[in-house]
């Protein structure tokens, strides 16, 4: 017993302090860069230690069960020196080139489920281009403010949702009968086939209004949304939610990712290392998360990104 | 309502949508460090010399297509011969992706007589290919 807590004691250690070591270079040289745009330093300094903060970012992503995008866009534009517009940019290719990874192994296995994602991405990409607008148009102080208040937001929302396993609906409602919002997946654990079918479906559709206007502004991902609106207002069961929302991204950050493409937002030096980054780590998480407590690692993230949201909102307010 | 709905089977049109994902993503990015490492090399002469990338990250990308001479909308095509602009083949091509993915699930949903399914694929390949098309992003902001 003791054992095994100086292991899990030496675990979390050693998490916080690769977190540590990957942060102090680009913490350490935030001042200066801030002065001088990250210039004073050779070229590659900072993809260097993008993509080693990125690998970092994709273990703990995966073991917080948050997307990589969403700790992506508040830390990077905290910690390095490059414009949020370029942050934004990468991130949504951080995000998109992750749910296009993950994609076929949830279709297949039917965790993630066409019928249910179609309609809903649909007016999420929709709306995703209007928030790319929306973000590209207004001062960044006023978006790193916003930025900063959903970044708290999250942080709130996930330590206080609690995902249901397998939500009771009664009745499905006319609009989810109508597009045949329902299916079954094979549960592994107990082997037993699962039928779900949805709820409350003209409201889910309104948030996916929101969540796609916060995607696109914000280049987030829209993990960390798509799951509880799946989950706890439409009543799909925990694994479809996680699936499916992982496979909406795909579709949802398509529509801004073009936009933010053609409004010049994408610097390969800062988007290529990034993405390569977070999906060498996440393969990393993967493994690791069979011998994680993935609970305090949440903890931890939570605290991180109540970090972030404040540092956000402060350097929105021109501290 | 499909067959196979209510299976835990996933539908075919699921399985063939899974695959393209599956080859494309992995191709894309396969390509993405391809071209990065032809990038990094200096194999390619970039359009942006490395040393000087520092000096425009800090920028608005406003402000950045302006100053290093690059076309809005799509303006980077135009620079694809270059080392730093060939890395957004791969990139694009991840933005591509999905189109391809519905384009087959529009001819799956005719096939099926899914009414309803076809019209969502339609309209969202609109949405994506007018996302990606550079007319609403051709201007300034």
């Amino acid at each position: 017993m003791s054992k095994q807590i100086l292991q899990k004691i030496r675990f979390l250690c050693l998490l916080t302090g690769t977190l540590f070591v990957a942060a102090t270079p680009a913490y350490a040289a935030t001042a200066s860069a801030a002065a001088d745009g990250g210039a004073g330093y050779p070229w590659w300094v900072w993809p260097l230690v993008l993509l080693f903060f990125c690998f970092i970012l994709g273990i703990v992503a995966v073991l917080a069960g948050v997307g990589g995008g969403v700790l992506y866009v508040p830390l990077v534009s905290a910690f390095f020196p490059f414009h949020l517009d370029f942050v934004r940019g990468a991130g949504l290719f951080v995000a998109l080139a992750g749910a296009l990874a993950a994609g076929p192994g949830l279709l297949k296995r039917n965790l993630a489920n066409l019928r249910l994602a179609l309609p809903v991405a649909l007016i999420a990409s929709t709306c995703a281009i209007f928030g790319a607008f929306l973000g590209l148009a207004l001062p960044v102080h006023i978006v790193q403010i916003c930025l900063g208040a959903v970044i708290l937001f999250i942080a709130v929302l996930l330590a206080a949702s609690k995902n249901v396993e397998r939500p009771t609906v009664t009745k499905q409602d006319a609009i989810s009968a109508a597009f045949g919002m329902s299916g079954a997946y094979m549960e592994e654990t107990t082997n037993e086939a699962v039928p779900w079918k949805t709820h409350r479906t003209l409201l889910g559709f309104f948030m996916f209004i929101i969540i796609g206007v916060a995607a696109g502004m914000f280049g987030l991902g829209a993990g960390w949304a798509n799951v509880p609106v799946l989950n706890l207002l439409m009543g799909a069961p925990l694994k479809i939610s996680v699936g499916t929302s992982k496979f909406l991204l795909s579709i949802t950050d398509t529509s801004a990712a073009w936009i933010y493409l053609n409004k010049g937002c994408v610097i390969p030096l800062i988007a290529i290392p990034s993405i390569i980054g977070l999906m060498l780590g996440s393969f990393v998480g993967v493994r690791i998360l069979a011998k994680a407590k993935p609970k305090i690692i949440r903890y931890i993230v939570i605290g991180v990104l109540i970090f972030a949201g404040l540092k956000a909102l402060l350097k929105g307010l021109g501290h | 309502m499909t067959a196979n709905q209510n299976t835990v089977q996933a539908s075919p049109e699921q399985i063939t949508y899974a695959n393209i994902l599956s080859y494309g993503a992995w191709g894309g990015i396969a390509l993405m460090v391809i071209t990065y490492l032809i990038y990094i090399t200096g194999l390619l002469t970039p359009h942006i010399p490395l040393h000087e990338v520092p000096n425009y990250w800090g920028m608005s990308a406003d402000q950045y297509l302006h100053e290093a001479e690059i076309g809005r909308g799509w303006g980077w095509a135009l620079l694809l011969g270059k080392g730093d602009f060939l890395n957004f083949l791969g990139i694009a091509f991840l933005g591509i992706l999905t189109i391809i993915g519905y384009l087959m699930l529009i001819s799956a949903y005719i096939k099926k007589k899914d009414k309803a399914y076809t019209v969502i694929a339609v309209l969202e390949v609109l949405v994506l290919t007018l996302a990606a098309s550079g007319f609403l992003g051709s201007g300034g902001h």
